[in-house]
């Protein structure tokens, strides 16, 4: 089993469809503060090969992706102030 | 009116004849899409002073104001001139070089598509061949461009490299990876190049550039996407620097030119004698980079 990092806040976007996927993971990184940790829970396929890489393109930091090993991931992104 | 109109020659300047007895679609020379407002304003001027106040957008990203009577044809070319707008081709010659908007614009994409466009269009387009011949230059694997549809299709990629050193183990280029390319061993990532199709979602994807990326140039022969459909072929691997990417393009269309019956598409011609002829002039023009 994959570690598990510590977070400050969590999301699920298993129940989201492009592009509210993102949409919805993005509104919850604004909500934290610079340097505080979120843990996304996502689906295999589109949003696990694309979510990470949006969040690169905004300019967070990505920590880790866990393979929940059952068919969702758990992303965590440290949120980077622009 | 008295003098015989040479159609012909009109399509050469891009005037299109009509079903309307002296009207024609007049093409516009656009390259990679793009248009400034200035020209965009011009078009929309002459539009409404000639034609019936409307322009249609072809499927290969030109702009054609239809409705332009040919006794206007000179005029509308002259003001249209004034305003830094040229008209396009149509015929046995070297189209308008499409592309996306590429690298400059597109967090997807490997290469400036635009920049090459210019490029391309300075050296070829309005050259007179054996028949019609289309660019199309795409940024990446998502070929939004449609690269294979074209006599010659171009499309960014990058060759990859794994600096282990900056790798922090986060998983995210494994999952970014369509190809199934790339397993993670021991906090280590492996990559299969056999698998690796260059689409650089690993370097777009990792959050501490340990995937770097030098982009290049995939290139595909003899598309054709009209009366007959043929997926334009990769012969080469990809090709790392714009000077041999040239001398391959340059390779590939003097073999058109000097292999084709007249009025044949290029497709057509390597239907006819197989791609062996293309293959050895183009892997002559790319490996002459390496001496």
């Amino acid at each position: 089993m994959s570690e598990v990092l510590e977070f400050d806040e969590q999301v699920d976007i298993t129940d989201k469809v492009c592009p509210l996927t993102f949409v919805t993971a993005k509104v919850a990184i604004e909500e934290l503060d610079d340097g505080q940790v979120l843990a996304i829970r996502m689906n295999d396929g589109e949003p696990v090969q694309n979510v990470p890489r949006s969040f690169k393109e905004d300019g967070h930091k990505i920590l880790k992706l866990n393979d929940n090993e059952d068919g969702t991931y758990t992303l965590f992104v440290r949120k980077v102030e622009e | 009116m008295a003098e015989k109109i040479d159609y012909k020659a009109l399509k050469a300047g891009g005037f299109m004849s009509q079903k309307q007895k002296g009207y024609g679609s007049l093409r516009l020379a656009v390259v990679g899409g793009n248009l400034d407002a200035n020209a965009i304003k011009t078009v929309a001027e002459v539009a409404e002073k000639y034609g019936h106040g409307y322009i249609h957008m072809t499927s290969r990203q030109g702009i054609e104001i239809p409705f332009i009577h040919v006794n206007d044809l000179e005029k509308v070319k002259e003001e249209l001139k004034a305003g830094g707008v040229y008209t396009g081709v149509c015929g046995p010659r070297v189209r308008t070089i499409t592309a996306c908007q590429g690298s400059e614009i597109c967090p997807s994409g490997c290469i400036d598509t635009y920049t090459l466009a210019q490029e391309l269009n300075d050296r070829y387009f309005g050259r007179e061949l054996p028949h019609k011949f289309k660019f199309g230059v795409t940024g990446c694997q998502n070929n939004c461009l449609k690269a294979e549809e074209n006599d010659v299709g171009i499309k960014g990629g990058m060759t990859v490299e794994y600096k282990e050193e900056d790798c922090i183990s986060c998983g995210v280029c494994v999952k970014a990876c369509r190809e199934q390319a790339l397993t993670m061993k021991d906090g280590k990532v492996e990559i299969d190049t056999t698998k690796c199709n260059n689409c650089a979602r690993c370097v777009k994807s990792c959050p501490t550039d340990a995937w770097v990326g030098t982009p290049g140039y995939i290139v595909s022969f003899g598309g054709t996407f009209g009366n007959k459909i043929y997926k334009a072929e990769q012969l080469l691997p990809i090709i790392r620097d714009k000077e041999t990417l040239f001398r391959v393009t340059d390779a590939a269309i003097d073999y058109f030119e000097a292999n084709a019956k007249p009025s044949e598409r290029f497709r057509a011609t390597l239907t006819r004698l197989g791609d062996d002829g293309l293959r050895t002039a183009v892997e002559a023009a790319y490996q002459d980079s390496t001496k």
